[in-house]
């Protein structure tokens, strides 16, 4: 044992870079600010029971655990922020109609996704709640936007997708959760043999549609191509048109929009348009966000929600050197 | 956005194979990497470049980036385990089928009975143990890195999982196929960050590859 090593990623932040981080986490919560945002700060540590409950479960295996001396309960280290706002302003700014809020501060992860990673993101984000509309989406990847755009991140491809259209066809097809864990796998894939070996049995149209839909992404020609492609169901009909209008919404705002419509991040818990920037040289999303309507509920109140979130770390790796 | 696509692949049949396919899409190594030194090869186009590394560490390369596109065998795609991967394509090429094999004479049949416990030697670790335990058999793994046939003829496993062509070189060591648990053939693989960042450059070469798979099927 060397007294100087550290975990596996985990890092130090030496200068310059730690100046820059600093700097883009002053920037972001400026903007943040002027645009009527307020700032909570959550426990770094809270019961497990409320870290992973509802749909944050899959947090899980990605959550450091340990014991409460004073109660003898598990505790979590947290894995994400969000879920810990849903929960402020379910239980503690519910008098609010809508609340705008952002926050910063570090996560831990168990694991990496990725070798490139840090187990501590720095995570900050925003998130809007009360607002059920396609424009409080609009607004929040505006926000993210402007937020990458205000740390020096301006060749920004913007991509969009909509849990609804997976679900509506899942749905349409009855699939036991068995197969349809496996039909996400094959569809977050892209993978057309797979997706095809586990839509054998269904309605030929359905087959279609699975099949059609891991061909859905691509520039502003995916959106008509989809309406012509996938089965007239009322569900479908209602997610594209709510991409249609947040299309629109940010036309102009980045470098390029462009759509996947078999994008399944995050399907266990968002429930809406999904949201996601990606920068020339980086392998990953830099920014991910979208809506999820449900999450409050288990601490009392579902509410409208919708938000985005970002890693400083990866944000100061991204960013030209200033 | 960047402006150059780099395609990861590994020597020997999967680059052989995987040429006309490319030839298809327009594309020609300026260089075979069999004879030369080179671990980048230009090609034909200024902004197609190809890579050279082991089969095994093609997936590695793609999902964080250091290649854009690659062709990875299924059999290296489930021990990896395909995050941060797209597989749109199934060349069709370098096929195999992944099997169970075990010396001639061994009663495979009877020691594989539920809740019994036999040792397998195998290079593809997930494979095995997640074709085990769908079987509802306990497997003590032994890894090895090549010449699997050897450890039940020493004594070291009763049975190997590996990839059979033809079948010649268990043949040669009297081992018998017991099992095949899939059939194996390469894919084509794509960085999820390059199919969105790099979308206008990587659609052509997907589309030509996709349509001279389907003639090869096809014919």
């Amino acid at each position: 044992m060397r007294a100087w090593a550290l975990p596996e990623h985990l890092e130090d932040v030496l200068p310059p870079l730690a100046w820059r981080m600093e700097e883009q986490r002053r920037a972001l919560l400026d903007l943040f600010r002027a645009r009527g945002y307020e700032l909570v700060i959550s426990p770094l540590i809270e019961y497990l029971d409320s870290l992973l409950s509802g749909a944050a479960a899959e947090l899980d295996l990605k959550t450091f655990k340990l014991v409460d001396q004073l109660s003898g309960r598990l505790m979590g280290v947290r894995a994400d922020i969000t879920p810990q706002v849903a929960r402020i302003d379910a239980h503690l700014l519910a008098h609010n109609a809508v609340n705008r809020l952002c926050y910063v501060g570090s996560v831990l992860h168990t694991t990496t996704d990725s070798f490139h990673r840090n187990r501590e993101p720095v995570q900050i984000g925003a998130e809007c709640y009360g607002v059920a509309g396609i424009e409080a989406d609009g607004e929040l990847v505006q926000l993210m936007l402007d937020g990458l755009a205000a740390v020096g991140i301006g060749d920004v491809q913007l991509d969009l997708g909509h849990v609804g259209i997976v679900r509506g066809l899942a749905c349409a097809a009855g699939l036991d959760e068995a197969r349809e864990r496996e039909l996400f796998a094959a569809l977050q894939a892209k993978d057309g043999g797979a997706v095809a070996a586990v839509t054998a049995a269904l309605a030929p149209s359905l087959r279609d549609a699975f099949a059609q839909l891991i061909r859905l992404y691509g520039g502003a020609g995916v959106l008509a191509e989809a309406r012509r492609a996938l089965p007239p169901l009322p569900a479908l009909g209602a997610a594209l048109d709510d991409l249609d209008r947040l299309a629109q919404r940010v036309a102009g705002m980045a470098a390029d929009v462009a759509f996947d419509l078999a994008e399944l991040r995050g399907y266990g818990y968002h429930s809406g348009v999904v949201f996601a920037a990606y920068t020339s040289g980086r392998s990953r999303a830099i920014a991910l966000g979208g809506r999820y309507d449900e999450v409050g509920r288990i601490f009392g109140r579902a509410r409208p929600a919708t938000g985005f979130s970002m890693d400083l770390r990866e944000l100061a790796q991204a960013s030209p050197a200033c | 956005m960047d402006s150059t696509v780099t395609l990861a692949l590994s020597k020997g049949r999967i680059f052989q194979e995987t040429l006309p396919l490319l030839a298809a899409a327009g594309i020609t190594p300026q260089e075979d990497p069999e004879s030369s030194r080179k671990l980048i090869i230009g090609t034909n186009r200024a902004d197609v470049r190809l890579i050279v590394v082991r089969a095994t560490d093609v997936p590695t390369y793609v999902q964080h980036g250091g290649a854009d596109l690659g062709v990875a065998g299924r059999d290296v795609l489930v021990e990896h385990g395909g995050e941060g991967l797209y597989q749109p394509i199934d060349l069709g090429i370098a096929r195999c089928r992944m099997m169970v094999a075990v010396p001639e004479g061994y009663d495979y049949a009877a020691q594989v009975r539920h809740g019994s416990r036999i040792r397998v030697a195998t290079k593809y670790v997930k494979t095995a143990r997640e074709h085990f335990a769908a079987k509802g058999v306990h497997i003590d793994l032994i890894k090895l890195y090549g010449s699997m046939e050897l450890a039940p003829l020493v004594g070291l496993a009763d049975a190997i999982v590996d990839l059979v062509s033809t079948g010649a070189t268990l043949k040669a060591n009297r081992l018998v196929v017991v099992e095949d648990i899939a059939p194996i053939s390469s894919r084509l693989i794509v960085n999820q960050a390059a199919l969105k960042t790099k979308r206008l450059l990587l659609a052509p070469i997907l589309a030509a590859i996709e349509s001279a798979v389907a003639a090869q099927r096809a014919g």
